[in-house]
């Protein structure tokens, strides 16, 4: 029988959860070793040969130096974790986050400003059957 | 004897902590913020305890993946702040009380709560913020700090109602330390927020304030709340608002006494991604 996850039937949310964390623990334990300063430095040098001294996957690999971070989440990343390669690049959690979203740092600053995201058609998958957001972006609606 | 008079409940955006450190807290997006902090901050000067057991999760600063304790009590003489990869925050080293620490493990690990026991581990913008919040910018913090964190980042997490009996037994095992102290318990994270996907940016104000209400006037029932829901309607960062629930546990209404006071309550949106909050209930005398 398979575990209740009833998290999965809510749209543009990856719930890091211990299936999660079983294919991305050296994903995140390469991101959380950044916390050290010369970690960082070494990082920023030469990303690939930093990289390499983890038994990431190749995938994994390209979607840190891709800076994808929704591709990172999908293949075992933690936010927290990973939200420190964006802090090796000067970003702050604003450009961080927005770089998952339909908008770029200026426009997810305003939306927060403005009350944020509202949870009005976020709630359940069916709901983003249209591609969601950013395919709605895409297409010139809202 | 030692008594839990008082808890406070707010969130620990890292901003918050910037703001503070970088002298911009009378700036424009911050101001209105930080003057709905004032009230607690005055309420925070006029009644400093002994120890403040803060409750807050960590954030890939202390443990990782390779310990995840679903509760783990901070036991040591001193925390240092962590370097989060944007360098340590420059505030003073937070200060443990070793004796208390071992007294609440002993008791509510013989309530079957399995602790985890930590010594020597670094504490993060969830421990920190909150006091920058509450105290500005002391030489050193005006109390000690027990830091209890939660596991709320690697699911599962521990559900509503084990937060809640937690609290209840931690104010059981501090009536039962014998030095005269007078202890407070923070409930830290939230409220709603989402850092995450697609959907990043999720706030939910209606939802918000209802969980102040909920908070205050039954616990019991919101520490019934289901995960999920947390996570649709508050986003998936949101779920941090459980941990609120063992500061509420520990008030004396819910050992059979009478309500806590509400001595202030701040709603502000947004810091950087997040709906801020911030709420002080006291227990009568």
């Amino acid at each position: 029988m398979g575990l209740d996850k009833p998290y999965l039937d809510i749209p543009g949310t990856t719930i890091f959860d211990t299936d999660q964390a079983a294919i991305g623990y050296h994903l995140n334990m390469f991101a959380m070793s950044l916390r050290d300063a010369s970690n960082r430095e070494r990082f920023k040098d030469d990303e690939r040969a930093f990289l390499d001294e983890w038994p990431m996957t190749e995938d994994q690999k390209q979607a840190v130096m891709d800076r994808d971070l929704n591709r990172i989440l999908e293949l075992g990343g933690n936010i927290y974790f990973c939200a420190k390669i964006g802090a090796v690049d000067g970003q702050n959690y604003v450009e961080i986050v927005s770089s998952m979203t339909e908008n770029n740092a200026d426009e997810h600053r305003q939306m927060m400003i403005d009350g944020g995201r509202s949870p009005e058609g976020n709630r359940y998958v069916h709901e983003w059957e249209d591609g969601g957001p950013a395919a709605r972006k895409a297409r010139g609606e809202n | 004897m030692a008594r839990i008079t008082a808890s406070a409940y707010m969130s620990h955006v890292p901003l918050i902590g910037v703001a503070v450190d970088k002298g911009l807290t009378g700036d424009e997006y911050f101001k209105p913020l930080f003057d709905g902090f004032e009230p607690g901050r005055e309420w925070a000067a006029a009644n400093v305890p002994d120890v403040v057991v803060l409750v807050f999760n960590d954030h890939a600063n202390a443990f990782g993946l390779d310990i995840v304790p679903t509760f783990a009590l901070g036991m040591s003489e001193t925390f240092e702040p962590a370097d989060e990869g944007w360098g340590a925050r420059p505030v003073p080293t937070v200060e443990g009380h070793p004796a208390l620490a071992a007294h609440i493990a002993h008791s509510v690990i013989r309530e079957d709560f399995d602790l985890t026991l930590v010594n020597n581990i670094p504490v993060d913008h969830g421990c920190t913020v909150p006091l920058s919040v509450m105290y500005g910018q002391p030489e050193a913090w005006p109390c000690k700090v027990i830091p209890l964190f939660v596991n709320v980042v690697q699911y599962p997490i521990p559900s509503g109602k084990r937060c809640l009996e937690l609290g209840k037994a931690i104010r059981r095992a501090v009536d039962g330390f014998d030095e005269d102290l007078n202890v407070h318990i923070w409930g830290t994270g939230g409220m709603s927020h989402q850092l995450q996907g697609q959907r990043a940016g999720l706030i939910n104000q209606p939802w918000d304030k209802e969980f102040f209400e909920r908070m205050i006037n039954d616990p019991e029932d919101l520490a019934t709340m289901e995960h999920v829901e947390y996570v649709r309607e508050g986003g998936s960062e949101g779920i941090e608002l459980v941990m609120w629930l063992v500061a509420r546990g520990a008030m004396s209404d819910l050992a059979g006494g009478h309500p806590p006071s509400e001595e202030h309550r701040h709603y502000h949106v947004p810091a950087s991604n997040t709906a801020v909050g911030q709420l002080i209930l006291e227990d009568p005398n």
